[in-house]
């Protein structure tokens, strides 16, 4: 990026996941001895997930009433964006969340799986006249769904309670399309900040892995893993596939200028962010390879990459083609693929990844490998640069650049 | 700061290319639009300005025993099968061939910009479900999800359902006019068309393009859909007949009426629509937003992040509140949203508000939800080129609370240098936009 432009600043993290919820958390459970994953292999068999630790909902979410009227997948999100505004010192300072630019990447909130599983059966079991169907299925939806849970199934009500819950009250934009949300929702705070258009964003997302008729989707184009666990390295030999995994990752971006006159210190910076849409696609260009080759040719010096792959086929092939493509260009790299440990979280995962990366610097080390494929190879020495990845299962691909600030 | 124009046709001659914050003006070279009313700008124009209704009794599916029967559907897209993507990419690929021919910029398979999109709400839908719960190969079926997922892991429905992703839409676009970068999907609910027309404002003033697709798009009115609304009380329930059914503004408003539409827009930065000599539409000046942290669904009770939004259009055009002369309002037809709208333009506009026209395009044309931000952006470019206001129908019992001049049943002529074009949504959301004719 243009070196006169802003700096892009990380100064708040917000996690929740299978491991724990906070930063301190998410060190322990993936830099100290060798890192495990938690998963449930029985609750939605075939498919594992990496269910949600056990969380206080009411700690960030203050009145019963919210809790209510939320769906899970947004319980998390507003835990986690809760946890960003107080790491940030943001939480209860009216004055500055009213300026605060809120930006989150959802997908389809959460439906009513016992009032669906009703429906479907009277539809089966019952007349076959189209006219008298739609009679049957216009008076079951009509009594089997509580008015409020329309609004949880909003993708933009998840900004809605954070708004609602925290104060937040800038502005409000919600970025949808599976995983390349969440990097157009990174994207979008970062090219702002950068262009001179904001100064305080809150950035990220949620998903529940906990929850079939979300994995319906994905399952649909034969996205998920149907086996018991491997890591994501590890699944193209079977076909390939994702597990789910419950997590929320929000952070707060903000310029330079505006934390230092805060007295605010980053985890770290954003320099550098790009997005495309995949190998596969016709059209020019067609992702975020030339963008990233042209980066790696001007870094030097170790490389940490977090990559975003899920374990789907062929994207996570194509993942591998830009980790050789790194290594021909001579960068020390070492990769960690974090959905092995935390689970896929679709629009929510680049966030995480972002967030997991502005840790590593600001701890100046690497995760341990979260695997012992031996892709993933043990951390030497000093870091202060972490490339995180973004790669849909099925379109998108992107990448953004997390380093040590300078004023650090 | 500005640059002297340096024009081919002398036209544009004396204009600045930046504005007065310095940053580089964006000018519309193209847009179409789709309604209820029907395909393209100079059919809707027509209709629209003649007081026509595009409201009906719904005839998609079924409606015994909904409180609610009238909709704004758009039934002339020539669809094998009905599903919200589908008609949704149907009508956006139609709104964009017409901004794309009018713009004359690329070619059709290659548009030299991003694409940002306003899609609906996108997942599986009853006659999908339905199917995959039925799927013959099973002897045994069982319980709700567990049979839907056993069905989905057979593989044999792939091809039908890729398109219930979220970015389906944006990206069979995305290939169909080949434009650059990841496409975007987004959503501020009944916000989005303002807002996929700001980010494409944004990235141009910012200098990451000379040029943006912008485009929203809503096809989703679908049993579901309107029952979910119909739950939240916000319909209107005034069926018969079906034209007088959406009634903004109007004592005996109550509620908004569902329905369909798209709009797209070829927005450029002036100086590369004038190096090309491309005709210029219109100038995107201004563009606000607000988040409200009130209410789910109700807005804050003085209207703070309404008058915030409009406002923060204001001063990003660098246009004082005496030089709006014209309002295309959001007025959707429900007792709340119309009343605070006309609280926070007084506001904003003072006791100015009561002589400065402002109509609701959802008085005919219904409530297009996601598009109806990017729709009514483009009537109010209509309004300034044809120097006609189209009216509100249906206004006969005008509210004593909400004294407006809303164009009350008949177009009318008048000139207009600058429009106020307001969406607000669920969630909080807020934003408005000021449209002018020309760069100043």
């Amino acid at each position: 990026m243009d070196p006169h432009r802003p700096e892009v600043w990380i100064t708040g993290l917000g996690l929740v996941s299978s491991l724990g919820e906070g930063p301190d958390a998410h060190w322990a459970a993936l830099s100290v001895g060798k890192p495990g994953a938690t998963v449930d292999e029985t609750r939605f068999e075939p498919y594992p997930v990496h269910p949600l630790a056990a969380i206080d909902f009411s700690k960030q979410i203050e009145r019963k009433g919210d809790i209510r009227q939320m769906g899970q997948w947004q319980r998390i999100g507003v835990h986690a964006a809760g946890l960003a505004l107080e790491d940030a010192g943001l939480a209860g300072d009216e004055e500055l969340l009213g300026k605060t630019d809120l930006v989150v990447a959802a997908g389809n909130g959460e439906r009513d799986e016992a009032a669906d599983a009703n429906i479907l059966e009277a539809l089966t079991n019952g007349t076959e006249n189209t006219q008298a169907r739609g009679s049957v299925l216009n008076r079951l939806l009509q009594t089997s769904f509580r008015p409020t849970l329309y609004l949880a199934e909003l993708s933009n009500l998840l900004a809605g309670n954070i708004q609602i819950v925290h104060g937040v009250a800038g502005s409000s934009r919600t970025y949808k399309g599976e995983e390349m949300a969440g990097v157009s929702a990174v994207e979008d705070a970062v090219r702002r900040i950068a262009g001179g258009q904001g100064q305080l964003f809150l950035v990220g997302g949620a998903f529940n892995a906990e929850r079939a008729d979300l994995g319906l989707v994905f399952e649909l184009c034969g996205a998920l893993w149907p086996h018991s666990f491997k890591p994501v390295w590890r699944r193209a030999e079977d076909g390939g596939g994702f597990i789910m995994g419950s997590l929320g990752a929000f952070l707060v971006l903000e310029s330079e200028t505006h934390a230092m006159a805060r007295g605010n210190q980053p985890y770290a910076r954003i320099s550098c962010i790009h997005s495309g849409r995949g190998a596969g696609t016709s059209g020019s260009p067609r992702g975020a390879t030339e963008a990233l080759e042209a980066l790696a040719r001007e870094l030097h010096g170790p490389l940490g990459i977090l990559s975003g792959v899920s374990g789907a086929e062929p994207a996570t092939s194509h993942e591998l083609e830009w980790i050789t493509m790194l290594d021909e260009l001579g960068l020390q790299s070492q990769v960690r693929a974090y959905g092995t440990m935390l689970g896929h979280s679709v629009e929510a995962h680049f966030p995480a990844g972002v967030a997991l990366a502005g840790l590593a610097v600001s701890k100046q080390a690497l995760y341990e490998p979260f695997d012992d494929t031996g892709r993933e190879e043990v951390r030497e020495g000093h870091l202060d640069r972490v490339l995180v990845t973004g790669r849909g299962h099925w379109r998108g691909e992107g990448f953004a650049l997390v380093e040590a600030a300078a004023k650090q | 700061m500005s640059k002297p124009q340096q024009s081919n046709d002398g036209e544009q001659m004396g204009k600045s290319l930046t504005d007065d914050k310095g940053r580089p003006v964006v000018v519309v070279t193209g847009f179409g639009v789709i309604t209820s009313l029907g395909r393209g700008k100079n059919e809707n124009w027509k209709a629209l300005t003649s007081g026509q209704s595009g409201l009906h009794h719904i005839t998609r599916f079924p409606t015994d025993g909904l409180r609610t029967t009238v909709a704004g559907t758009v039934d002339f897209m020539g669809l094998e099968t009905y599903s919200a993507p589908a008609l949704s990419t149907a009508m956006a690929s139609d709104a964009i061939v017409e901004a794309l021919c009018q713009s004359r910029i690329g070619d059709r398979a290659s548009f030299p910009g991003p694409l940002y999109l306003a899609t609906p709400p996108t997942e599986l839908e009853w006659p999908q479900r339905k199917a995959l719960f039925a799927s013959p190969d099973e002897e045994s079926r069982e319980d709700g999800y567990k049979q839907l997922l056993k069905a989905a892991r057979s593989g044999r429905f792939k091809d039908v359902f890729d398109k219930f992703q979220f970015a389906s839409v944006a990206e069979t676009l995305a290939e169909e006019f080949g434009t650059q970068g990841l496409p975007i999907s987004l959503s501020t609910a009944c916000a989005s068309g303002a807002t996929a027309i700001m980010l494409g404002v944004e990235a141009i003033r910012r200098g990451d393009t000379d040029a943006a697709l912008c485009v929203a798009t809503d096809g989703s009115v679908h049993a579901e859909a309107l029952i979910r609304f119909s739950l939240l009380s916000a319909l209107s329930t005034q069926n018969d007949p079906p034209h007088k059914a959406s009634r903004p503004f109007a004592k005996d408003r109550g509620g908004f009426v569902m329905a369909e539409g798209a709009g797209a827009f070829v927005l450029e930065s002036y100086e590369a629509a004038t190096a090309r000599g491309a005709q210029i539409l219109g100038v995107v000046r201004g563009c606000g937003e607000r988040a409200d942290e009130f209410h789910r669904t109700r807005t804050h009770p003085e209207g703070k992040p309404i008058i915030g939004a409009i406002q923060a259009a204001l001063d990003d055009a660098g246009v004082a509140p005496g030089e709006i002369d014209y309002v295309n309002a959001h007025g959707t037809g429900t007792q709340e949203n119309d009343k605070m709208e006309y609280l926070s333009l007084k506001a904003v506009l003072g006791d100015r508000i009561e002589r400065v026209p402002i109509s609701s395009n959802k008085s005919m044309i219904g409530h297009t939800l996601t598009a109806a931000g990017a729709i009514e952006a483009a009537f109010s470019l209509m309004s300034i080129h044809d120097e006609t206001l189209p009216p509100t129908i249906n206004y006969d019992l005008p509210d004593p609370d909400i004294p407006l001049d809303v164009v009350p049943n008949r177009s009318r002529r008048a000139r207009v240098t600058n429009v106020l074009s307001n969406s607000f949504g669920f969630g909080g959301q807020n934003a408005s936009l000021v449209l002018s004719g020309e760069p100043a």
